[in-house]
Parts: C-alpha cells; sequence; structure tokens
C-alpha cells in the first residue's frame, strides 16, 4: 500500500509542466483514489448499498475537494509550514458544513440516508492527503485539475461498487427514485448478503485484487 | 442504568464502529499486522474517544443547543478533537514515557480517524446526555480494540499462508473483514 503512495505521490510533484488534462486523467485512471491508492476506504464501503447514495457522496466529495484545493493552493503563500494542517482542516471542515446545509436544503432524503458519511467528509483522507500533497506545493489551476480528476476517479470506483452490490442485493437498479433496469429471477431472491456490511467488505476486496491482477499482467 | 447497559452493548457489538459502521478503517487495516501494535493502538483510540466525547458533549449541550448554532458542530468537533490529540499526546509524554513510545507515531495519527469523529457525531445525532455519550464512547473504544485484536490475530496466521500474489496483503484482509462482519451479524437481535 505504501509504496503505491510513494509511487504516486513523486510523480506528481515531478510536474510543473504537466498540463491541465494530463492531471484530470491521471486522477481517473493511474492514481485512482480508491482502488490504487486505498484512501478514503470508510464512506466507500457504507454508503455504497445503493447507486443513488453513491453519486450523493461523490458530489459531496468532489465539491469539497475542488473548493478546498482551489482556497488551500491560492492561500499556499501566506500559510506558515508549521501551521499547515491545522489550516487545511479548517478550510476543509468550512466547505463541508456548507455542502452538508446546501445539500440538507436540496435534496433532504438523500442528506438524511448519507446521515453522519456527509459530516465525515472532513476526515477523509483524500481530501486532506490532495491538500498535503498537490495544493500546497502547485498553482490554483492545477489544483483544480487535480481535483477534479481524484474526484472523477472517486465517482467512477463508487458507481462500480455500488451498482455491483445494488444489482446483486436487490436485483434491479434505481437511479433518484427512477427504475432503470430490472433482472428477472434476482428481484424475487435478491442476495440480500451483498447491501450488508460483510457484503462491502467482500466486494471491495475481490475489487482491489482484480486492479492488483491487471497491474500485475500489465506489471510484467 | 438499564438505559446505559443498552448504549453499551449495542456499541461494542452490535453497532460495531468498524465491522457495521465502517469507521476506523485506515487503522484497523493499517495496524493490525501486529498484536502488540493493534492493542496500544486500541487503548489510544479508546482513550481520546472517551475524552474527546466528554468535551463535545458538554460543548453541543451548553453552548450549541442553547444557542441554536448545531450546525457548527463540524468546525468545532474537528478543531477539539485535534487540539486534545496534541494536549494527550503532551501530557503522556511528560508522565508515562514508556506508554509515549509505544502509542508515540498512532496519537497524531487520530486526529484524522473516522471513528473519534464518527462518535462524536452519532452522540449529537442522538441527542446523548453526557453520561451517555460517555458510555457509548467507551463502548465504541472497546468494540474497536476487540476487533482489532481478533484482526490482528488473524493476519499474524494469515501471513504464513501461501495466496495467490495478487490476493496478498490488502485484500485478503477485507476478504477476513468480510467473514468477521459475517459473523458479528449474529448479534444483531441482540438488542
Amino acid at each position: 500500500m505504501d509504496d503505491y503512495k510513494n509511487k504516486s505521490g513523486c510523480e506528481i510533484n515531478k510536474g510543473n509542466s504537466r498540463r491541465f488534462w494530463k492531471e484530470l486523467a491521471k486522477g481517473v485512471v493511474i492514481s485512482n483514489p480508491v482502488f490504487i491508492l486505498t484512501l478514503g476506504l470508510c464512506p466507500v464501503l457504507a454508503i455504497t448499498s445503493s447507486i443513488t447514495n453513491a453519486l450523493g457522496m461523490s458530489a459531496g466529495v468532489i465539491f469539497v475537494l475542488l473548493c478546498s484545493n482551489i482556497m488551500i493552493s491560492s492561500i499556499r503563500k501566506a500559510t506558515p509550514l508549521m501551521v499547515r494542517i491545522p489550516v487545511f482542516i479548517v478550510v476543509i471542515a468550512t466547505f463541508v458544513t456548507i455542502f452538508s446545509l446546501l445539500f440538507e436544503a436540496y435534496f433532504p432524503p438523500l442528506h438524511k440516508s448519507l446521515g453522519i458519511y456527509l459530516p465525515l467528509i472532513v476526515v477523509n483522507c483524500i481530501i486532506l492527503g490532495r491538500a498535503e500533497v498537490f495544493a500546497s506545493k502547485n498553482s490554483v489551476v492545477l489544483s483544480a485539475a487535480d481535483a477534479l480528476g481524484i474526484g472523477f476517479g472517486f465517482t467512477i470506483a463508487l458507481i462500480m461498487i455500488s451498482f455491483l452490490r445494488e444489482t446483486l442485493g436487490t436485483g434491479s437498479v434505481e437511479i433518484f427514485g427512477r427504475q432503470l433496469f430490472k433482472l428477472p429471477g434476482l428481484s424475487v431472491h435478491p442476495l440480500t448478503f451483498f447491501i450488508s456490511p460483510p457484503g462491502a467488505f467482500l466486494v471491495i476486496g475481490i475489487l482491489l485484487a482484480l486492479f492488483r491482477w491487471i497491474g500485475v499482467i500489465r506489471g510484467e | 442504568m438499564n438505559n446505559l447497559l443498552t448504549i453499551f452493548i449495542a456499541m461494542v457489538i452490535v453497532n460495531n464502529m468498524v465491522l457495521s459502521k465502517f469507521l476506523g478503517l485506515c487503522p484497523f487495516f493499517g495496524v493490525s499486522k501486529k498484536l502488540s501494535n493493534a492493542f496500544s493502538m486500541g487503548i489510544a483510540v479508546t482513550l481520546v474517544m472517551l475524552i474527546a466525547s466528554v468535551s463535545t458533549s458538554a460543548i453541543y449541550n451548553y453552548i450549541l443547543v442553547p444557542y441554536k448554532v448545531e450546525f457548527m458542530n463540524i468546525v468545532i468537533y474537528i478543531l477539539v478533537i485535534a487540539s486534545l490529540v496534541q494536549i494527550v499526546e503532551l501530557i503522556i509524554k511528560r508522565t508515562n514515557i514508556i506508554l509515549y513510545n509505544a502509542l508515540g507515531i498512532y496519537l497524531p495519527l487520530i486526529t484524522t480517524n473516522c471513528a473519534v469523529l464518527g462518535i462524536t457525531l452519532i452522540n449529537s445525532a442522538e441527542n446523548y446526555s453526557i453520561l451517555e455519550s460517555t458510555v457509548s464512547a467507551l463502548g465504541a473504544g472497546i468494540g474497536f480494540t476487540l476487533v482489532l485484536i481478533i484482526m490482528s490475530g488473524i493476519r499474524e496466521k494469515l501471513d504464513l499462508a501461501d495466496s495467490p500474489k495478487s490476493m496478498r496483503g490488502l485484500p485478503v484482509a477485507f476478504l477476513t473483514a468480510a467473514l468477521l462482519a459475517l459473523a458479528f451479524i449474529g448479534f444483531n437481535g441482540m438488542v
């Protein structure tokens, strides 16, 4: 796990010359926060029992990541090195509060089903990690690109996991109340194991192994 | 008294922090490779959870609720936890250097441990009084330590097993956690 982190950290530090799109693509594929860096796993396991929840959570992470990256990167020269972590945390917590209030106003049912996992975005290692590794050292534009890339990577991972869990666990897939499809046999006798907590551990364990396996094949 | 006991047992076993609420997964997978480290981490987290819950629930009940500024809880709690961790670290360093050496590297990590912020947020979401918050934090801490110790016992053995290359490390740890969580689901009807 640590090896992966270091590798991606170095790669990112190399480049001021890298372009916006390159940063964006890197977050999605090469340093996918969930499958490759295995960061911020708590919400990933907790809210992936339905795609709707996963989309709500992703929106929160992208919003907070983008705003905090832009903010931290624009105040990076004024922030003393000694107190940078508390500053980052306060900036992140402020944006999480803003998002939580907005969400409560416009999507009350979703806000309720995300519960304490929405405020817990504050301690999500992805966001503090990007602030420390990237936004505190790079320009505003690059930091925004990095935030979007990592955010989209997170979203894709969340959608993959929740799609698997919702399909197997309920036999049908719904997005914001609209049914996408329904499997004939599985919806009558759904494998409810997959939407329960142990199912979350199992699905992510298998997906992690799959990504490692693909990495091993490509590496050799 | 009965109510307190229910909260305690629910927090230790039924609503276990790690296995049913998925909080504190980073230390759960990161520090569960050796039994001795797991025990130290569990104790440190329990300690911080207890102190953090007492102080945040006091702040919640006597400052945030009377002045109707509950929405500020995220910012305030994270600041309280971050400064508490620093203070606890300082106190342990001055008073018990052996404990400090054992816990040393884990203490700063606890600031960003979602289990600590999680338990304070759960306490205020449930409108627990200070006493109830203390009991629920103690239960959550003990539950966390229990699962961490079980997991590290299993992983010490698992290291010797000959598993496929892509399964080694984290993936197989997740599968172990899945089985462990399945066992804990058996307690569901208890409370």
